[in-house]
């Protein structure tokens, strides 16, 4: 199973009654890799998203996690899969730990197992003491910090992570990304990480640009700077953005 | 996942209602004193006012607080059912329901339990209601309190997935407001709550019809019924299938594939 991708998804196209949001897209995340999908706002970054969560079901392509199409096999996709939306989803009015307990009894975790989990994710992103606090009395960053450490509960293979960063401050910006490197790096988790800013592209990232429903390019940051023949990742995704709308 | 999986999830959801229902106690409050209001207020008035004749189950003639009180009950556990959907609208709007749907648990499961985890909290109300309605001299046999338990949970199943089935139609929370108009006074007073249906077929047939027609009806007299021991199978088989009705359309909308979740996202 670790042979297989951890995401793969083949010519994944989503209208929204007549408007097309997006098209052919194709490209895979391969396990233990953090994969940048780089988009403007309305590129289509959420509803595929959506789409691999099964938020909304996929009429055109395929999408696979570990191999196994979502479609046939939602319930044990959904196991392996660890979200962060773009849109807070955390109880404001519940402690930092019921959001975890809750979370984790939705996939079926003992209390005992929930309880050390918790103990340890709580621990990495630096919340420990707050864990008895109502989420609403956190900030921006915690809040996030919070939605981290619950969707790694469960231990998933693949995270995906909509714009996490949005609305934080620098540091809590550097941790997040610092955190998720070092869980692909050290224990083989793929993420696919989801953003407009562009400083998010480390060097050894991989990147997917999305464009209007479509994937521009697919490789290695480097890859695309030689590819694109520009010295930076803003210049080559400007670049790719413009031959789109030269083609157009 | 297995068994265990599926009630350890069901837990998770009843205890989230549950500390909600604890950080919201004013709920319960509210919960309580609408009825009250009724019975002290409205049944006093009406007192010598509406005559109620000897009908099922009753065996002598009655007060009028006594025939109104399973229509309270019935009241309790129709705002219960209402909270139920203004609690998924506002998890949707808050965006926590992502959680809940993106769980690996099959969504019909999803949504029964929060059904249940809800009526759990119904019931307990409905029985506080009967405890302080004490005060007004309504007294069923002893023997009533436990009999009508399963009306409670099968009147609370019906109302709670009517209420699931309007969350998934309704798309904000603002638009709850008409829930009060075109659907709890309705329900409520095209009844046999405040009045028996004879009184209303005497008045206007074509309403009694629609007080026929309308579940609500059948979760009052159920509970009336049951608070002497007695079932009526009429109401029984229109609330099973009142209940099975709106929980499959409720699934249906909060179906990914087909359902309203999909269309909204295009609106």
């Amino acid at each position: 199973m670790t042979d297989l991708p951890a995401l793969s998804i083949e010519g994944l196209g989503h209208s929204f009654g007549p408007r097309r949001v997006l098209n052919n897209v194709s490209f895979s995340v391969a396990a233990g890799d953090f994969t940048v999908l780089l988009g403007l706002n309305g590129a289509g970054k959420t509803t595929l998203f959506s789409l691999a969560t099964r938020l909304y079901v996929q009429r055109d392509g395929i999408i696979r996690i570990f191999g196994m199409d979502i479609r046939e096999r939602a319930s044990e996709c959904l196991q392996r899969i660890g979200v962060v939306f773009q849109q807070p989803t955390l109880d404001l009015d519940l402690s930092v730990e019921h959001n975890l307990f809750y979370h984790a009894a939705l996939h079926g975790l003992s209390h005992r197992e929930t309880a050390q989990r918790i103990a340890m994710e709580i621990e990495r992103v630096g919340l420990a003491d707050q864990r008895r606090d109502k989420v609403r009395r956190l900030s921006g960053g915690q809040r996030r910090r919070v939605e981290i450490a619950r969707c790694l509960l469960h231990r998933p293979r693949l995270l995906l992570l909509d714009e996490p960063t949005v609305g934080l401050d620098i540091a809590s910006r550097q941790f997040m990304l610092d955190h998720m490197r070092r869980l692909c790096r050290e224990e083989g988790i793929a993420a696919l990480w989801a953003t407009h800013l562009i400083d998010e592209v480390g060097e050894g990232a991989k990147v997917v640009v999305l464009h209007k429903g479509e994937v521009r390019a697919v490789g290695a940051a480097a890859q695309l700077l030689g590819q694109t023949r520009t010295p930076s990742m803003r210049a080559a995704f400007e670049s790719l953005v413009q031959e789109e709308r030269a083609a157009a | 996942m297995t068994p265990i999986h599926y009630l350890r999830c069901f837990a998770g959801i009843t205890t989230r209602e549950w500390l909600r229902f604890l950080n919201q106690r004013g709920r319960f409050f509210s919960a309580l004193v609408r009825p009250l209001v009724w019975l002290a207020i409205f049944a006093t008035g009406f007192h010598f006012v509406l005559g109620v004749s000897i009908i099922p189950p009753y065996e002598t003639y009655i007060p009028y607080e006594v025939y109104i009180a399973p229509g309270l009950i019935a009241m309790v556990l129709l705002f219960n059912g209402m909270l139920i959907s203004l609690s998924m609208v506002y998890d949707r709007e808050m965006g926590s329901m992502r959680i809940l749907m993106v769980s690996p648990l099959p969504r019909w499961f999803l949504l029964t339990a929060k059904l249940l985890a809800g009526v759990v909290l119904s019931v307990l109300q409905a029985y506080a209601f009967l405890l302080i309605a004490l005060l007004w001299d309504i007294v069923p046999p002893l023997y009533g309190y436990i009999t009508v338990l399963p009306a409670l949970i099968l009147s609370g199943l019906m109302m709670g997935a009517l209420g699931l089935l309007l969350s998934s139609a309704i798309r904000q929370l603002e638009n709850f407001a008409s829930v009060m108009n075109f659907v709890i006074f309705p329900m409520f007073f095209a009844s046999s709550a405040l009045y028996p249906l004879w009184h209303v077929k005497e008045a206007s047939l074509p309403l009694y019809y629609v007080c026929e027609a309308n579940p609500f009806t059948h979760a009052v007299e159920l509970i009336r019924f049951a608070l002497y021991g007695r079932i009526e199978p009429v109401s029984t088989v229109v609330l099973v299938a009142a209940t099975a009705i709106f929980l499959t359309l409720a699934v249906y909308g909060y179906d990914p594939a087909k359902g309203l979740m999909q269309r909204r996202a295009a609106e």
